[in-house]
């Protein structure tokens, strides 16, 4: 593919707002995980929430939107000047040659559980209930669009966990097709109890801060999350240090609803995919984010996944331990989080995890080690199968190879 | 300062599938369309997907059967090879009966959900069910714009289409919700059309299509009952595009996508 320019890009997750916090709360290997205190969710289990969310105040104008996930959403446009920098790049390309793509899992909802909550007499839902504007899954692209004043196509990608990485790729194929010039891709997704109350009955949800890769790890942490980047075409004379996408890998694992490959075929497929569209050797990956649920057969069949192309000597560590799992929003949050370990030169240690599982042939980082960063690859698995991996480089970074 | 697309955006349709309110596959909705055969709106009759093994197959509800019946009924039109087939699953709302079922659990002192209901309330449950039936570990995508999914979905197949090369099958369905979410979301019933979309003119292909963006009105249908269906379920929004293939016919129709954007598709008939 066509390599396109991370030209701005911003995350906000229970980390931190925008990326000063976030790279701040890595490098410091500060988690953001909680004992649940969520509305009124009774769980023993742990959460990556986002402090604050309640306090935002949607603009006037769009007060129809207004639930968790737009004030997520609203909250994550406002950090390092993506909004403004946004607007000034339709104010050059025109507002209607930007797409935006989106993904969630369940958008906002979380106001359809209280509507029901308050259901009348006669069993009817409260009339301030909006389904249009909250929780209906291309709700967030509208709202998104609607703040950025943005007139190009829109559309919102749900396939679970790997909901907001296949954002990256939709866009990036829009861009290709000379639809559009440039993209606002990312991922919105915040608590509701639905997801709560569901991996809960799955029996996936950890009882302390989930432990990914570890011997011990015995589910996830649920967290939310809003992370966008703005995608342009590469410039010719783009600056050495220009965080680019250089491929996008997607495919089925066509095996089980909830359960992944036991030998991760198809994410395994899915990382091929997006080294062949980049042009990129295995041995050319330097740091690997992993999707690193925490869950016994997920960490197990990605870690299969990761040998049987790597070998097991590439550094490789999930950030979940640190934000939770965002769900539709991980895949963008960690495409963020991996623009930010090439800039910095900072290969994020997983936290929580004290004993790396033996059986996982996997080079985990316990530890936070620097390192000039040219090419990460950050995986993103989701239910009914769904795998992306996107390939991350930094441009004029080639490191000395052996 | 604007790229110039490299071509147009466009597709040869290979085959076809439909299942709606009196609409029990292409060749009855043609005719339908086609105006050689009168509509007579009933309940859309969905059948259980044989594909699947029996276990898989009880866990299915009616979204899941819909989209994967209009599904198999274009790939068995055309010999397709769906192990091998990319899918875009385009769907406005989900399995509504199974959203109704969470929230009031959940709005109840028991919150114990169903594991199973909670992995089928995923946007992409269709997605993954057609996956496991079909051994189809090619990529799919599963994707929302409202009332504009049908057209999200054709524009999403075709920039893969476009960037791969490869045939890509677009599946666009909707059923219906029960109360009280009907109130807030009404549809006119459970409706899903399949389409299997060729870069290359192969054999058996009945039409090209060549897509664009406008700004014009999306286009209705004079037929007061089809016209319903269009504009009463996201996926029947594929109705003036159906109805000019159904014709064997060249010509363009506007396809309603965003509120203030919407797809033009030129109907080229072939061979």
């Amino acid at each position: 593919m066509r390599p396109l320019a991370l030209s701005q890009f911003t995350a906000t997750s229970a980390i931190g707002r925008g990326l000063e916090q976030t790279l701040g709360a890595l490098a410091a290997r500060r988690g953001g995980l909680a004992p649940c205190a969520f509305e009124t969710a009774a769980l023993e289990t742990c959460l990556g929430q986002v402090p604050g969310i309640d306090a935002v105040r949607l603009p006037g104008p769009l007060a129809r939107y207004d639930c968790r996930n737009h004030r997520l959403a609203l909250l994550g446009l406002e950090q390092d000047g993506f909004a403004e920098t946004v607007r000034r790049c339709a104010a050059r390309r025109g507002r209607e040659r930007i797409g935006v793509v989106l993904g969630t899992s369940t958008s906002g909802m979380l106001e359809t559980e209280l509507a029901y909550r308050r259901r009348g007499p006669d069993g009817a839902l409260p009339d301030t209930f909006d389904y249009a504007a909250t929780h209906n899954p291309y709700a967030v692209a509208e709202f998104v669009r609607r703040v950025l004043g943005l007139e190009g196509p829109a559309a919102v990608i749900s396939t679970a966990c790997s909901s907001s990485a296949k954002a990256f790729g939709a866009a990036a194929r829009m861009m290709a097709s000379g639809l559009i010039d440039a993209a606002v891709v990312g991922g919105v997704d915040s608590l509701c109890l639905t997801t709560l109350y569901g991996f809960h009955a799955l029996q996936l949800l950890a009882r302390g801060p989930c432990r990914p890769f570890d011997a011990a790890r015995e589910g996830i942490s649920i967290g939310e999350g809003a992370a966008f980047a703005l995608l342009e075409p590469l410039p010719r004379d783009a600056e050495p240090g220009t965080i680019a996408l250089t491929g996008v890998g997607e495919s089925s694992d066509a095996y089980h609803m909830s359960s992944p490959h036991p030998e991760g075929l198809g994410a395994r497929a899915a990382m091929r995919q997006a080294l062949s569209a980049a042009a990129v050797q295995p041995a050319q990956i330097d740091y690997i984010n992993l999707h690193g649920t925490g869950t016994p057969s997920n960490d197990s069949a990605e870690a299969h996944a990761v040998a049987a192309l790597f070998g097991r000597s590439v550094p490789a560590s999930s950030t979940k331990g640190a934000t939770g799992h965002a769900l539709g929003a991980a895949g963008a949050l960690e495409a963020v989080i991996c623009a930010l370990a090439l800039r910095h030169g900072l290969m994020p240690g997983g936290l929580n995890t004290t004993a790396v599982d033996p059986d996982l042939p996997l080079a985990y980082l316990t530890e936070n080690r620097p390192a000039a960063l040219a090419r990460v690859l950050t995986n993103s698995f989701g239910f009914g199968g769904s795998n992306c991996a996107l390939l991350l480089e930094r441009l004029g970074a080639e490191r000395p190879h052996a | 300062m604007r790229e110039p697309a490299a071509q147009p955006l466009g597709a040869y349709v290979r085959s076809i599938g439909v299942l709606g309110p009196g609409l029990a596959d292409w060749p009855s909705a043609a005719a339908v369309l086609a105006g050689e055969r009168p509509y007579v709106p009933a309940a859309t009759a969905v059948p259980p997907p044989a594909a699947l093994p029996p276990a898989e197959r009880r866990r299915t509800g009616e979204t899941v059967r819909l989209a994967l019946a209009a599904g198999l009924e274009a790939v068995t039109r055309a010999s397709a090879d769906a192990q091998r087939l990319a899918t875009v699953f385009a769907s406005s709302g989900g399995d509504g009966v199974i959203c109704d079922e969470i929230c009031s659990t959940l709005a109840s002192a028991h919150r114990e959900i169903s594991p199973t209901r909670f992995h089928n309330s995923v946007h992409n449950a269709a997605s993954g069910y057609w996956s496991i039936a079909l051994r189809a570990a090619a990529p799919s995508t599963s994707l929302c714009a409202y009332d504009g999914s049908f057209a999200a979905g054709l524009l999403e197949a075709l920039t893969q289409m476009a960037a791969t090369g490869e045939p890509v099958l677009l599946i666009a369905y909707e059923t219906t919700y029960p109360e009280p979410l009907n109130a807030k979301r009404p549809l006119a019933g459970a409706f899903a059309v399949a389409l299997l979309l060729e870069p290359r003119p192969a054999e058996g292909v009945c039409a090209r299509l060549e897509a664009g963006l406008v700004r014009e009105a999306p286009d209705a249908l004079g037929q007061p009952a089809l016209e319903a269906l269009r504009a009463g379920v996201p996926a029947a929004r594929s109705l003036p595009l159906l109805r000019l293939i159904s014709r064997r016919d060249t010509g363009r129709v506007v396809l309603d996508y965003l509120a203030d954007l919407r797809l033009a598709v030129t109907v080229i008939r072939c061979p």
